[in-house]
């Protein structure tokens, strides 16, 4: 992969090539004969928000052990600009990690833990008072530094792991699974604090998570791992519209997978057929649910693919409503509507051609 | 949830075997600490405070007192110094020999004491393993003679019975400490020596304190190692509690002694008691 390209700052389009940062080299990691990462490349760009997802047990919290210096890697190379990482020790790397479970020192008081990096680097007294208090002010965390850990609440103690981090400068911050042991409303906050303070200090942040939806909604770009293979890496909009292989459709988001047949230029998949300038030969594709909408006659539009069906099923979102629709042939489409239409019977759908994606087959790996 | 003649039940025959077996027979060691010996060799109920009088003048009990609290305060050291890093080997990189070297420091426990006390004797005599080797090898012409029957022999022979009980609570105290704590101390860039002294140490005080505490106490009330390697300049004050109550047949001045021995452990556990919960952060 070249150096990676980040739209970002406040929803402008604007496409920032940015230094790379890090650089993760045909890495692979074995624990015995279990294989955990199998040749994975990939490179952070400096300022930018990356994450890592993948089911558990994908070798996501693996990857990002090995570049914290926490694995080593069985195969392949992390660099860090000019500087090989991946032959030091963690405590030699310019990388700090928020942990899963935070691991606060219980010993230590929270401006104890905050203080903690610069007093081993024996840093002068009045600096690292100035920028502990700096740290905590940032996190809002102020008025508890004399607490000590087990007095403050799972959020707070986030907030101090944060800031433990932080007040280092390193020049990448990694973060395991950091919010999943709060609860839904707190965590949704998080991610939108998390992402504010990432653009602040504009530290490159690799954040591993399951969560798609949290994927989705803080990632500059998404590396979506599988069994421990890169299945794609991409921006959340290009992972989200144009998948690269039915599993990275299928996971984040919902789809409808279509399994076609290419033949002189004409897909068919079961009473679908629509033109397509593919080679002959079996296809897959991804027709996202809100990409299928319900035809009237005045909403027909001109190459659109039209298909009829019965209404088996109807789920109630509010603002949306998820259909399941028999189209005969054994294929069944699930569509997404604006929720308003009463209870369905007989529909006629349809759907722009260009919304079909083709995408790869996932290999079946365990 | 459970009727009350069943709780009675049950607590009841644990509550009569304490009052019998281990109140009435402190409370009854008290009462003779206050009694006499008459003349004619038989125990006179007068109640009076000569026996605790006697302990405070006459030299060789509190003497005996003071070398055997020194006898226990280094083998407290010694079986920290050899607990402590066997211990911290065990817990963070024996990986996966660590269950078969936790054995194997637990095993010399289902040895006798005994057997273990006579294995230094043969050891330590002047026709003893070191010696005849020593010799041998022509580091000395005769026979170390200081090395049995005094109390140099007695607290290497309890400094070895007594480890494995200082290693334990260490052991489990280090088994404690969350691993992730360690790591985020080296991620913060505290090199393996600076996260020792800042994060683990710290986090195994508690397990410090239980272990010193176990090897002070058990020492300090030994007699056999006392009796077996100590000769006459390695007694302990057990060891004038058991002859009082023997040979010399002074119940009451035995009790007095036993019972300023019991308040000074007492006294002990409630101190170790208080820093073990100031150290601890669970």
């Amino acid at each position: 992969m070249s150096t990676p390209e980040i739209a970002t700052v406040r929803g402008s389009s604007a496409v920032i090539p940015a230094r790379t940062l890090l650089s993760i080299r045909n890495v692979a990691k074995r624990f015995g004969k279990n294989v955990v990462l199998r040749d994975i490349s990939l490179d952070v760009a400096e300022g930018e928000f990356l994450t890592i997802l993948g089911e558990s047990g994908s070798g996501k919290t693996t990857l990002l052990r090995i570049i914290a210096g926490f694995e080593t890697a069985s195969a392949g190379e992390v660099w860090m600009g000019e500087e090989r990482l991946d032959r030091q020790p963690p405590y030699r790397r310019r990388v700090n990690t928020v942990f899963q479970h935070y691991a606060l020192f219980p010993h230590l008081t929270v401006e104890q833990n905050v203080a903690y990096g610069l007093r081993v680097a024996k840093r002068p007294e009045a600096e690292i008072a100035s920028r502990v208090s700096e740290a905590l002010e940032r996190v809002k965390m102020s008025a508890h530094a004399k607490s000590k850990p087990s007095k403050i609440s799972g959020g707070q103690q986030q907030r101090i792991a944060l800031a433990r981090a932080l007040v280092n400068r390193p020049r990448l911050l990694l973060l395991d699974e950091p919010l999943s042991a709060l609860d839904a409303n707190l965590r949704r906050q998080m991610q939108v604090e998390l992402k504010s303070l990432q653009r602040e200090v504009g530290i490159s942040f690799i954040f591993v998570t399951h969560d798609q939806e949290e994927a989705m909604v803080m990632s500059d770009r998404i590396a979506l791992l599988r069994s421990g293979e890169l299945e794609q890496v991409a921006t959340p909009r290009e992972i989200y519209g144009r998948p690269a292989t039915a599993y990275a459709a299928q996971f984040i988001g919902h789809t409808n997978l279509l399994k076609g047949e290419v033949r002189s230029g004409m897909v068919r998949c079961g009473s679908l057929s629509w033109s397509a300038a593919l080679a002959d030969g079996r296809a897959l594709f991804s027709l996202r649910p809100e990409n299928i909408r319900l035809a009237t006659a005045n909403t027909a539009l001109a190459g659109s693919v039209r298909v009829r069906g019965k209404v088996r099923h109807q789920a109630f979102h509010g603002a949306t409503e998820l259909i399941r629709v028999e189209c005969g042939d054994g294929l069944v489409l699930v569509v997404r509507t604006p929720g308003s239409g009463g209870t369905l019977d007989d529909v006629e759908l349809e759907f722009s051609p260009a919304d079909a994606v083709l995408v790869r087959e996932s290999a079946e790996r365990i | 949830m459970f009727s009350r003649a069943y709780k009675t039940a049950v607590t009841l025959p644990p509550l009569v075997w304490v009052t019998v077996f281990l109140l009435m027979p402190y409370l009854l060691m008290f009462c003779y600490s206050f009694w006499s010996v008459s003349a004619s060799q038989t125990i006179e109920h007068s109640w009076n405070l000569a026996n605790y009088g006697q302990l405070l003048r006459v030299g060789v009990y509190w003497q005996t007192l003071l070398r055997s609290m020194w006898i226990a305060a280094r083998v407290t050291i010694f079986s920290l110094a050899l607990g402590y890093p066997l211990a911290y080997f065990l817990s963070f990189y024996a990986g996966q020999k660590k269950d078969l070297l936790y054995q194997l420091v637990i095993i010399p426990l289902w040895v006798s004491y005994l057997v273990r006390a006579y294995a230094w004797k043969t050891i330590l005599g002047s026709d003893g393993v070191l010696n005849t080797l020593l010799q041998y090898v022509h580091l000395t012409k005769h026979p170390l003679e200081f090395l049995l029957y005094s109390p140099f022999a007695v607290v290497l022979t309890l400094t070895h019975i007594y480890t494995p009980f200082a290693f334990l609570p260490i052991y489990a105290a280090l088994e404690h400490i969350p691993r992730n704590l360690v790591e985020a101390s080296h991620d913060l860039g505290a090199s393996p020596g600076q996260t020792f002294w800042k994060v683990v140490f710290p986090l195994s005080v508690p397990g410090v304190v239980a272990g010193a505490t176990f090897a002070f106490v058990l020492s300090l009330g030994d007699f056999l190692a006392p009796l077996l390697l100590g000769g006459p300049s390695g007694i302990m004050i057990s060891n004038i509690v058991v002859s009082l109550f023997g040979a010399a047949y002074n119940w009451p001045l035995g009790a007095a002694i036993s019972f300023c021995m019991l308040l000074l452990v007492v006294g002990l556990l409630f101190f170790s008691e208080r820093l073990e919960k100031k150290w601890s952060f669970s």
